[in-house]
């Protein structure tokens, strides 16, 4: 899926198809979730869509993103497969983690997804890391890590982008500032109107962008990208967004208004409003639109019935992968407490 | 079970410092993966243990970081789950506070979390211990939090060998490794292998002192304490033992001992609740309960932060009276 040629007609259509699936993906998810097929927590990040399609579409298949907690955007948007990316939020031994990480913990270092993050903040410094690797390796990739306008609260969010801006390194911090940090409004939270403010405290260029604004997302990443690759250090991206959804699912939303949410998916809904763009500029009919639409509903009828077809995984391998060198230490609890009775110590009276 | 013994390997005579510094300074020369980033690095880091490794590698390979210890865990583990191999001091292990996230969350989870597809390869130094009046928040001694916690493995060393063979250990490791190291016993000086594949294996106890009548098993400073009240004892034949390796524990070596000797002292200078002592006892009664002649006994510090008057520190740090006095309490 990445990276997407947003110069191009195809590349246009690419993106769109991205935050469809996207919107299809968590709509699916919504449904299951609240059918109790999806065990845990899920926070959906519809109404962001333009920001996860615009950024990763800017982005190599060797380029690395660090997620925050609403990372199904970013995963699908960074090349994931829904039907594996579904499994996981299952808990089926096909998903990306083999069911151990679920939708808060979804990874694939393959395709440079290092991993869901929902500590706030942690995704900053584990991106500034994935900068660090860039710059020794002299590579030719960056690293992404998106992070919330909650996080910004946090201290560590501070302490990551002050690392890579005093060492330069190739790293693009995109807040997603969809207002609502759990259930505070964005000015209860902070005392600035543009968190790419924060950026002149680190000497680095901070750009603030239309979130709803595919097109523009993937420029200022790409800009920033670049910035990045030619050894000028760290960009911070403000990407002003909208969360339609709570902070997970079935939270009662008291601390806003239904009209609010109303009024943000008719005037400003990222999917349709692109769609709308690119049919007023000849690049895409009715009848392509609805196929998309076709094709992406065919895909997530394919990946649900994928995630419900998996195999659970089986209960014994929950002792696996703590360590990569061997550590006995969980296998002897592990015999211990599946010993019946007689035990007397392995010494005997 | 190893012995501490090394007559069958030719040694050389340096100090921890020194051991701590050629472990490092080995491990870089072989990978280039291998780079440091803490406080002050470039200028030899705390206690000048890495005094000289950033004029020989440069900056790529020796980083001084801001102070912000959750930034070098965090982006340590980042860099580590895409292909380097951190080395990240903490200068004094009571500062884990304010990183203790990217240890426990981040350092410690990640490969879980993954399914098995991620490592991480990461060393984080953290230097504890009190004997330098310098108070509550200096002079700690936490590798009990951190061996608590899954996924991370911690080691802390006694003597220049184990110093040094773990540190190579721990910076070969594919796992995240926390190396505690006490700042009072740097120049405790003994025999090292000179041979540069000398490693010390993560888990592996070694047997420092053999005898029949009771097992005293001690760690980084108290391992020499033990040794001085062992030597006091003119009637008591004592079995030191260094775990060295706190998580994975070597039970088989400790439970062994135990057997044989019938009586057994932990001692340890991190607060006694909840801890090291308690892991330690509760391993070799699980293993050894019907060989127990005596109810086990343990030194440590009574549960207090450090004081910074000097009498009062003093007080409440353990030495080696407090373990012949418990050696005593079994007999």
């Amino acid at each position: 899926m990445p990276e997407i040629d947003i110069g191009s007609p195809d590349g246009r259509r690419e993106a769109l198809r991205t935050m469809l699936l996207v919107r299809e993906f968590e709509n699916r998810v919504r449904d299951r979730f609240a059918d109790n097929e999806i065990p845990g927590f899920v926070h959906l990040s519809q109404g962001q869509e333009a920001v996860a399609a615009g950024a990763c579409g800017a982005l190599a298949d060797d380029d690395y993103i660090t997620s925050t907690h609403r990372a199904h955007g970013h995963s699908l948007a960074k090349g994931l497969e829904p039907d594996r990316l579904l499994a996981e939020l299952y808990g089926k031994e096909a998903g990306y983690c083999g069911g151990r990480g679920g939708s808060m913990h979804v990874s694939d270092l393959e395709r440079g997804m290092l991993g869901a993050q929902p500590i706030v903040g942690a995704s900053v410094p584990l991106g500034t890391g994935a900068g660090i690797t860039a710059q020794l390796e002299d590579a030719d990739w960056c690293a992404v890590a998106f992070c919330g306008d909650g996080s910004v609260a946090a201290g560590q969010v501070h302490e990551g982008i002050n690392l890579a801006a005093t060492w330069e390194l190739p790293v693009v911090y995109v807040i997603e500032n969809n207002q609502y940090s759990e259930g505070m409004v964005f000015d209860e939270q902070h005392n600035v109107e543009d968190l790419a403010d924060m950026a002149a405290s680190y000497g680095i260029p901070g750009e603030i962008v239309d979130g709803q604004d595919v097109e523009a997302v993937h420029e200022t990443v790409s800009a920033a990208r670049e910035r990045a690759l030619a050894g000028e250090g760290p960009t911070l991206v403000e990407a002003k967004t909208y969360r339609y959804r709570g902070h997970f699912e079935g939270d009662e939303e008291p601390y806003r208004s239904q009209e609010e949410v109303e009024e943000w998916i008719a005037e400003r809904d990222p999917i349709e409003n692109y769609a709308e763009v690119l049919a007023e500029r000849g690049e895409l009919s009715i009848d392509e639109l609805e196929a998309m639409r076709a094709d992406v509903e065919a895909t997530m009828d394919a990946a649900v019935q994928f995630a419900r077809d998996a195999d659970e995984p089986a209960p014994e391998d929950a002792y696996d992968d703590v360590f990569v060198d061997p550590a006995p230490d969980v296998e002897r609890f592990r015999e211990r407490m599946e010993t019946d009775g007689g035990q007397d110590g392995g010494a005997g009276r | 079970m190893s012995s501490g013994a090394l007559s069958d390997q030719e040694t050389e005579t340096v100090s921890i410092r020194d051991a701590i510094r050629d472990g490092i300074r080995e491990e870089m020369l072989a990978d280039d993966r291998v780079f440091i980033m803490g406080q002050d690095e470039e200028d030899g880091g705390s206690f000048e243990v890495t005094a000289g490794l950033h004029d020989e590698f440069g900056f790529d390979r020796v980083r001084n970081t801001p102070i912000s210890e959750a930034a070098q865990v965090g982006a340590g583990v980042g860099a580590a789950a895409t292909g380097m191999r951190p080395l990240v001091n903490l200068s004094f292990s009571d500062f884990i506070g304010v990183c203790f996230d990217q240890v426990m969350n981040q350092a410690g989870k990640t490969r879980y979390m993954f399914g098995g597809a991620s490592e991480v390869p990461l060393t984080v130094r953290a230097i504890e211990g009190a004997g330098l009046n310098a108070a509550a928040q200096h002079s700690g001694t936490v590798h009990s939090l951190v061996a608590h916690l899954p996924g991370i493995k911690a080691v802390a060393p006694g003597t220049p060998a184990a110093a040094k063979g773990l540190m190579k250990s721990a910076i070969r490791s594919d796992d995240p490794v926390v190396y505690f190291e006490n700042k009072t016993i740097y120049e405790r000086r003994g025999p090292v292998p000179t041979d540069e594949d000398f490693t010390v294996p993560i888990g592996e106890a070694s047997v420092e002192r053999a005898g029949e009548d009771v097992t005293v098993v001690a760690t980084q400073r108290l391992l020499g304490e033990a040794n001085a009240a062992a030597r006091d004892l003119e009637d008591v034949s004592v079995e030191v033992i260094d775990p060295r390796s706190l998580y994975p524990l070597d039970t088989d070596t400790l439970a062994e001992s135990l057997k044989k000797t019938g009586r057994l002292v932990v001692a340890d200078e991190s607060p006694l609740s909840y801890g090291l002592h308690a892991e330690i006892v509760t391993r070799v009664v699980e293993d050894a309960f019907w060989h127990l002649d005596a109810p086990v006994q343990r030194v440590g510090v009574p549960d207090t932060p450090i004081p910074f008057s000097p009498s009062q520190e003093d007080e409440v740090v353990p030495d080696a009276d407090d373990v012949g006095r418990a050696i005593q309490r079994t007999i």
